[in-house]
């Protein structure tokens, strides 16, 4: 699995404390949404772009991850500028184009990218098993926490049986069509992986009841903030502090 | 008096198929038993009833002289009695070796230093040192058998309850793994394989299933 891809990695964000970065990305986040001003966004846009060359991280794959999120993006274009109510740019007989849709459009652009960007930085650059325990150690609560590492823990042993379960019938000679019997086929695999994850769920639980667990999840190793983490922390909190400041003083505000 | 003794458990799945019917086994100091019997006999269903992760629909089971019937009561056991699953990865399911090897010592009360000692010197018994900072998951079939082996040994349990412990490893690791069992001073274990060479290395008497009950042979 290459889920992890970009987790792999000598840059300053990726040897950053994860509670640090995982703040960070939601406050970025949650600032970047919040955002109204052209301006404003612009410069949030930016920020993520330095971030993204502060974790360096491969262009190529960075695009590639872009456009697929940018698919969606394009649909918005397609649909917001004569949908949405306000003064017209362009008319074409009952078709209006509007400033406001527009403007719409070109506002949602300019946060997705900006969030996806951080986020890549931010988060991609560490294991989901630091990141949970990150979760972890900033008091989420135990059960969310939980789920999200079973979740990603056992995804790698659902999905390898799913790959041997499917290789399986292709050596029987299944051919995939749009037909009843592939459909049927496939119910009875994706059924069979239902199943299959039920028990392993309840072996898994059996197995750590035999090992004394009660539903708690003890941590045993600990992250340290190290200076370069609180470098970390101010520079970009100080940056968005400069991103509200824009937005403030911005006339659109 | 036995260690462990069961009288007349019967178990059906809900499907209504029986495997066991009234069976008795009694695990006395120092017994290695080797428990065979062919697929679906109901070998792996005995060792989870012996833990209570599944209660029988009849019978008695007393463990050190006391009778064990509710979640709470083998709650107390489950450190004195370690089992070694078919599937290791069932067992594993930290971010780390060494943290899944701890698992069992921090739910029994120890801190984390204490923890990550015993499980680092685990860890070193079986050789597998190197393997401390590596993800469970990605670790080969019989690397994985020996951390869920280190997993189960860290707790120190009394008695054992191996669940093919050298089933689909190759004969090196095989090997390793029964001498690891041989030097461990456990009271007594039981240990189910189909591999004639590790019943033969590691057991003192041999039980066959049959017909949902166990018969010394």
């Amino acid at each position: 699995m290459t889920c992890e891809h970009f987790a792999l990695g000598e840059s300053i964000l990726h040897s950053a404390d994860p509670r640090v970065k995982l703040l960070l990305a939601a406050g970025y986040a949650v600032v970047t949404v919040g955002l109204e001003s052209l301006e404003g966004q612009i410069l949030a846009l930016l920020g993520g772009l330095l971030l993204v060359i502060g974790a360096h991280l491969s262009l190529k794959e960075i695009l590639r991850r872009l456009f697929v999120v940018n698919l969606f993006v394009l649909m918005l274009w397609l649909i917001l500028p004569w949908t949405t109510t306000g003064s017209g740019v362009v008319h074409w007989g009952p078709v209006v184009i509007t400033s406001e849709g527009l403007n719409l459009a070109l506002s949602i652009t300019l946060k997705c990218n900006t969030i996806i960007l951080a986020n890549l930085a931010l988060l991609s650059t560490s294991t989901i098993f630091s990141l949970t325990h990150a979760l972890a150690h900033l008091r989420v609560p135990s059960k969310i926490v939980q789920l999200i590492f079973f979740s990603w823990r056992y995804f790698h042993v659902i999905d390898s049986e799913f790959h041997r379960m499917n290789h399986a019938i292709k050596v029987r000679g299944f051919k995939p069509g749009s037909n009843l019997h592939t459909y049927r086929t496939y119910a009875h695999l994706i059924g069979t992986l239902f199943v299959k994850s039920l028990e392993r769920g309840e072996s898994v639980h059996k197995a750590m009841l035999c090992r004394g667990f009660d539903g708690t999840f003890w941590l045993l190793s600990h992250f340290y903030l190290r200076p370069s983490d609180i470098c970390l922390g101010c520079l970009t909190a100080t940056y968005l502090l400069l991103v509200i400041g824009i937005e403030w003083s911005s006339p659109w505000h | 008096m036995a260690l462990i003794d069961l009288k007349g458990i019967s178990f059906a799945y809900p499907n209504g198929n029986l495997v066991l019917e009234g069976l008795s086994l009694s695990l006395e100091e120092g017994d290695k038993i080797g428990l065979l019997g062919e697929n679906g006999t109901g070998k792996t269903t005995l060792l989870h009833i012996i833990l209570g992760l599944i209660r029988p629909a009849e019978g008695e089971i007393t463990i050190f002289g006391e009778r064990y019937e509710t979640e709470q009561d083998f709650k107390k056991i489950r450190g004195t009695i370690g089992m070694l699953f078919q599937d290791s990865d069932d067992q594993l399911f930290c971010t780390t070796v060494l943290e899944d090897v701890a698992f069992g010592p921090l739910n029994m009360g120890m801190n984390r230093r204490e923890a990550t000692y015993t499980a680092e010197q685990t860890l070193d018994k079986l050789g597998i040192s190197h393997l401390k900072n590596r993800v469970p998951y990605q670790l080969s079939g019989g690397e994985k058998r020996l951390v869920s082996m280190a997993t189960v040994l860290s707790m120190k349990p009394e008695i054992l309850l191996l669940d093919e412990p050298t089933n689909g490893l190759d004969k090196k690791t095989g090997k390793l793994l029964v001498s690891v069992l041989q030097k461990y001073p456990a009271r007594a274990w039981i240990m189910i394989s189909q591999i004639q060479s590790t019943i033969e290395a590691m057991s003192n008497k041999y039980c066959k299933m049959n017909g949902g009950r166990v018969d010394l042979v």
